[in-house]
């Protein structure tokens, strides 16, 4: 089932060593702070936290009790706190206070506050105000790229996606270069860099800034390319309904930091189980990849393979029996849990997607990449809103809809926002603003229509007020162009042909054979033409901010291992989800590559959705 | 743990780790750099006395300890090799979509049409400010803070230099020295001012209002609405409301805060006659939560559970909400339908659906698929008499087989295999179903009729 692809495919560089890189530089920061402590962590360290040290080693470090930071007042005894945070106003404000009421009461403390990755001037800004620089010191614990796997790291910032895309806040790009400039200074030198989207291009220019200021070397290379790209540039793959084994989990369970919990659901216990997703666990790096469809029969093969293996014991004599027991039965034993777990959450999965909802939902789905029956699609969304069913799922699919169709018809947009508001509350007004500033759900430009129009009936227009009205309509809303994006790039697999899920053909396998995801698309095809060469109406379709550069002269070339230069390290700049990774190691596999993905965090629909809504305080 | 010790303190005050702060940086960079201005007054290359900075401004690390050997095992593999990439052209070309509200619109009141214009010459001459740290060019001084390294704005006093020290961080990408010069600019200007500069310079506003909004200082127009989340106490929520009805929203938007107010009003008198829960429905179905705050169709299902048939004068009934709040009909069918059926209310389901021809004959009409009706129905436990009724109103005959199949309606099933001429799969159904029963006799009997032209 597990494809083996080509045999020659490189090997992964070790990323085990930024754990420890992680792990010696938080105790070296801890031991500034001499003596007993009592340690205080933002709820979104914890589990990152939790993948590179554990408590006895913070115990060994003299941190005496660990608290999450919840805003509230402390209880505290302890003569010294540290603050272990992200760099946000909020926190430190709090911080500001736990500071001042001590200095009210006429307690003595010392503090200090690591930031992770990096400290921000607005944060120290409001130490200053609230009087307590000096009081507090501070540091900052470059913990910039957590691995989740052997292939996937993340810097575990979700918060990145909407303050870089809906707010415009550009502070996580030096943070984005750091992490680069970590990976170059270690696995690098790259040869060749690909990118796509803005803020690529800024962390591009940042990650080389930071490569001038400091070390240049001349080790044998790890990772040969690197393609940067911007969630913006494709957002409706992450937007499609996943299902694949890794993304249907994610979906449903939500996968935290590489582990998920598993509910009594799943466990037919009374208890929930945290297991960690990656590679070390056999069943699930063989299910991981596969259309969901694949999943039952591979893990009901697992298990009458199993029962062999159990059988074997049968007429065995002791001495055969013993050594059964030492060396196999510890291996089985734990397989067997690890078996009885995924065909628990498969059975899950099963009774949450084989109801008729799905179905219609991912038909749906189908229909609006497809341009298909697009009025059908209206309705169903309407009722979707009317029956008051998954407030995301609603919104995910007016999305998809205003990306597919380059925006709503104003009396549609016009209609379903106001049904949107009555069915989830009117407080979504501010939802709406924001998704439309992100170019997600927006009304069709009167001009737009035209354009469409005329791409569709052809040449009925000459080319000179054509040329006039692209001008004049450029410079407004920024357009997925998702229609003619697929026909140039084959998103869309003609229809009608049958799709053998068990032996995928193209990274469409992903979506049920309906779509290749359009990110992924753009890798391959940058990689198969060492650039944008070729792709000039793709990329202007795509607003542009396209760039493929490489260092060095090309007397170093010959140094270069050529391993290296099939190891592709995708940064994703505002989140990748499961699918889009499982559809990269299927393009590995089958054009003898090895990618890394690198992303700001896992992300998927609902995440992607949550952070731009605004209808909480 | 074990290592605790009382002299810890001591030990603290002794320590040679002393802790990083600016101040510490400051003060060691100046004796280095006045040491440097007396033995030699020239200009000296910032590079080299940067790297000299740098080995002392980490926290003062000693070598040997664990960040000393952290940093040797990250550039080990330190080497010569020139391994330049070049510098690619980052400034943005279209704007992106703006909302309904860009964020320039909301300054309208500063705009200024004036453009700036300012000459590089205006920089005093660098025999002028020969002071320390002051010498630092705009550029200089926004790399500095991106490395964290010692900086100073004091310098930058006139608005041309502000505003280049500005220009300068925007250019560098990182929003972090974006945010700090604006922090400067904030205090060191009065806000007219700043605003109109900031209207012609996006990435700079943007960052600016994000600031301002995490600090809790800003109240843009939406952001004022959506004040109301913070707001408790619902009297004082819905007096809120009210107020931001006079803000210059867009025309859609005015309406539907205008819903948002009289929503809640509402909501306020139903929930006070609701609470004291005498009415006899109250009872057989106490309610589980209170109905403030909820959206307008839970509001309305509310109604059609609690107050269905009240008289449309009053506010609680639903056919006054439906009025009031424009509601269509599918939408109100869909929701009095949801209500009704789980009450089993199976005669005020029917009255959704009934409307009389012109010839005084009742027929059921919907503006949702039946397959929908009966996909509600029987979620709600509808008993199979219910069931079947609206199966058999389901016009795809594909569907109403296939709906029909699933819940055993086996006369429909035969009726429209029957209506489809298919005999194959009428003989097939009837190895389905009971022997001798009723629906085996009706299939026996349709099969051996002759008078029915089958299509196989």
């Amino acid at each position: 089932m597990a494809q083996s692809g080509r045999r020659d495919a490189p090997e992964l560089p070790d990323f085990s060593l930024l754990k420890r890189l992680a792990r010696d530089q938080l105790i070296y920061l801890l031991e500034q702070l001499p003596g007993r402590k009592d340690l205080f962590i933002d709820a979104d360290l914890m589990s990152p936290l939790d993948r590179i040290a554990n408590v006895t080693t913070l115990k060994q470090h003299e941190v005496d009790k660990l608290y999450k930071v919840e805003l509230k007042p402390i209880v505290s005894t302890a003569d010294q706190l540290c603050f272990l945070i992200r760099p946000r106003i909020q926190t430190v404000k709090w911080i500001s206070d736990v500071v001042n009421l001590d200095k009210a009461a006429g307690r003595l403390r010392r503090y200090k506050i690591i930031f992770t990755p990096q400290k921000f001037y607005a944060c120290e800004a409001v130490l200053e105000e609230q009087g307590v620089f000096g009081d507090v010191t501070c540091d900052e614990w470059a913990f910039y790229l957590l691995p989740l796997d052997d292939d996937i790291i993340s810097l575990e910032l979700p918060e990145f996606f909407r303050e870089n895309f809906l707010e415009g806040d550009q502070r996580w790009v030096g943070a984005a270069g750091g992490a680069l400039r970590l990976i170059h200074s270690l696995y690098g030198p790259f040869s060749k860099v690909y990118g796509i989207g803005q803020c690529a291009k800024m962390v591009y220019e940042s990650w080389r800034e930071q490569v001038e200021d400091g070390e240049q070397k001349t080790q044998q290379p790890e990772i040969g390319n690197v393609f940067l790209i911007d969630r913006d540039v494709d957002f409706i793959t992450p937007l499609c309904s996943q299902v694949v084994y890794e993304g249907l989990v994610d979906d449903i369970f939500r996968i935290k930091c590489g582990s998920v919990e598993f509910g009594p659901e799943v466990t037919s216990s009374d208890k929930s189980i945290k297991v960690m997703l990656n590679s070390q666990d056999k069943v699930f790096n063989e299910i991981r990849n596969e259309h969901f469809s694949n999943v039952f029969g591979f893990l009901s093969q697992k298990a009458r393979n199993l029962q062999t293996a159990y059988d074997k014991r049968r007429g065995m004599d002791i001495q055969q029996m013993k050594a059964f027991v030492s060396e196999e039965l510890k291996g089985l034993k734990q397989e067997h849990r690890l078996l009885s777990l995924h065909i628990g959450a498969s059975e899950c999965i099963m009774k949450k997607k084989t109801k008729q909802d799905f179905q219609e939902l991912l038909k749906t789905e189908h229909s609006l990449l497809e341009g298909f029956e697009v009025r059908e699609c209206v309705s169903f969304i309407e009722e979707h809103i009317n029956r008051q069913i998954s407030m995301i799922d609603s919104l995910r699919l007016l999305c998809l809809l205003s990306l597919t169709e380059n925006g709503l018809l104003p009396k549609d947009y016009r209609s379903l926002k106001a049904q949107y508001l009555q069915s989830y509350g009117i407080e979504h007004l501010l939802t709406f603003s924001n998704l439309k500033q992100m170019g997600l759900l927006v009304e069709q430009q009167p001009g737009e229509t035209l354009t469409v129009m005329e791409s569709k009936v052809g040449k009925l227009v000459n080319d000179k007020t054509a040329g006039k009205l692209t001008d004049a309509f450029s410079s407004l809303a920024k357009k997925s162009n998702f229609r003619a994006l697929s026909k140039r790039l084959v998103l869309i697999p003609k229809s009608g042909e049958e799709y053998d899920l068990r032996v995928p053909r193209d990274m469409a396998y992903i979506f049920s054979g309906a779509y290749v995801p359009l990110s992924c698309k753009l890798i391959e095809q940058v990689l198969e033409r060492d650039g944008w060469t070729g792709l000039e109406e793709i990329t202007r379709m795509l607003n542009g901010h396209e760039f493929a550069v490489s260092g060095g002269a090309n007397g170093t070339e010959s140094r270069i291992k050529a391993d290296s230069q099939r190891i592709v390290l995708v940064m994703f700049l505002g989140g990748c989800t499961y699918s889009e990774i499982s559809a990269l190691r299927f393009l590995g596999r089958e054009r003898g590559y090895k990618f890394i993905v690198v992303t700001t965090a896992i992300t998927n629909s609902g995440r992607l959705l949550e952070a731009l809504l605004d209808n909480h305080p | 743990m074990s290592r605790a010790k009382p002299e810890d303190d001591e030990y603290w005050n002794s320590s040679k780790f002393s802790a990083f702060t600016f101040d510490d940086e400051d003060d060691e960079f100046t004796k280095m750099k006045e040491s440097k201005r007396a033995v030699n007054s020239i200009l000296v290359d910032d590079d080299d006395d940067d790297d000299d900075v740098e080995k002392v401004s980490w926290s003062g690390e000693p070598i040997g300890s664990i960040s000393w050997s952290v940093k040797e095992t990250a550039s080990s593999f330190r080497s010569s090799g020139e391994q330049s990439f070049p510098k690619i052209d980052t400034a943005p070309s279209l704007p992106k979509q703006g909302s309904g509200y860009s964020l320039s619109s909301l300054f309208k009141a500063f705009t200024d049409t004036s453009t700036r214009a300012y000459a590089p010459e205006l920089r005093k001459p660098k025999s002028e400010c020969k002071d320390y740290m002051s010498d630092w060019s705009p550029e200089e001084t926004v790399r500095r803070m991106r490395k964290g390294r010692a900086y100073s704005l004091e310098r930058f006093r006139s608005l041309q230099d502000k505003l280049l020290l500005l220009d300068e961080a925007v250019s560098l990408h990182d929003g972090n020295v974006i945010t700090a010069v604006l922090i400067y600019l904030k205090r060191s200007l009065s806000k007219e001012i700043l605003f109109r500069e900031l209207m012609v310079r996006e990435v700079a506003l943007r960052h600016y209002v994000h600031y301002l909004k995490e600090m809790g200082e800003q109240k843009l127009l939406l952001m004022q609405y959506k004040e109301h989340l913070n707001i408790k106490d619902e009297g004082r929520r819905r007096d809120f409301l009210k107020s931001c009805l006079s803000l210059p929203f867009s025309q859609d938007d005015a309406m539907h805060v205008q819903d948002h107010y009289t929503l809640l009003e509402r909501q306020i008198i139903i929930e006070a006659n609701d609470k004291r829960g005498e009415a006899e429905i109250f009872r057989k179905y106490p309610r589980k939560a209170s109905i403030l705050n909820m959206p307008l169709i839970t509001t309305l299902y509310y109604s059609c559970f609690y107050h269905y048939g009240e008289p449309e004068g009053t506010f609680s009934s639903p056919a006054n909400i439906r009025k009031t709040f424009r509601i269509s009909e599918k939408q109100y069918i869909l929701t009095a339908l949801g209500a009704r059926a789980k009450l089993k209310s199976w005669f005020d389901v029917d009255s959704l659906f009934n409307t009389k021809n012109w010839l005084g004959y009742t027929k059921k009409r919907s503006p949702i698929g039946f397959h929908r009706v009966v996909d509600i129905l029987q979620k709600n436990n509808a008993p199979a008499q219910v069931l079947q009724e609206y199966v058999n109103l389901i016009d795809d005959p594909e569907l109403r087989l296939s709906l029909a199949q699933k819940y055993k309606c086996h006369d429909i099933v035969i009726d429209t295999y029957k209506d489809l001429k298919d005999r194959q799969q009428l003989i097939v159904y009837q190895g389905k179903v009971e022997r001798g029963s009723h629906e085996d006799r009706k299939i026996e009997e349709l099969i051996n009729n002759m008078q029915i032209r089958w299509k196989n």
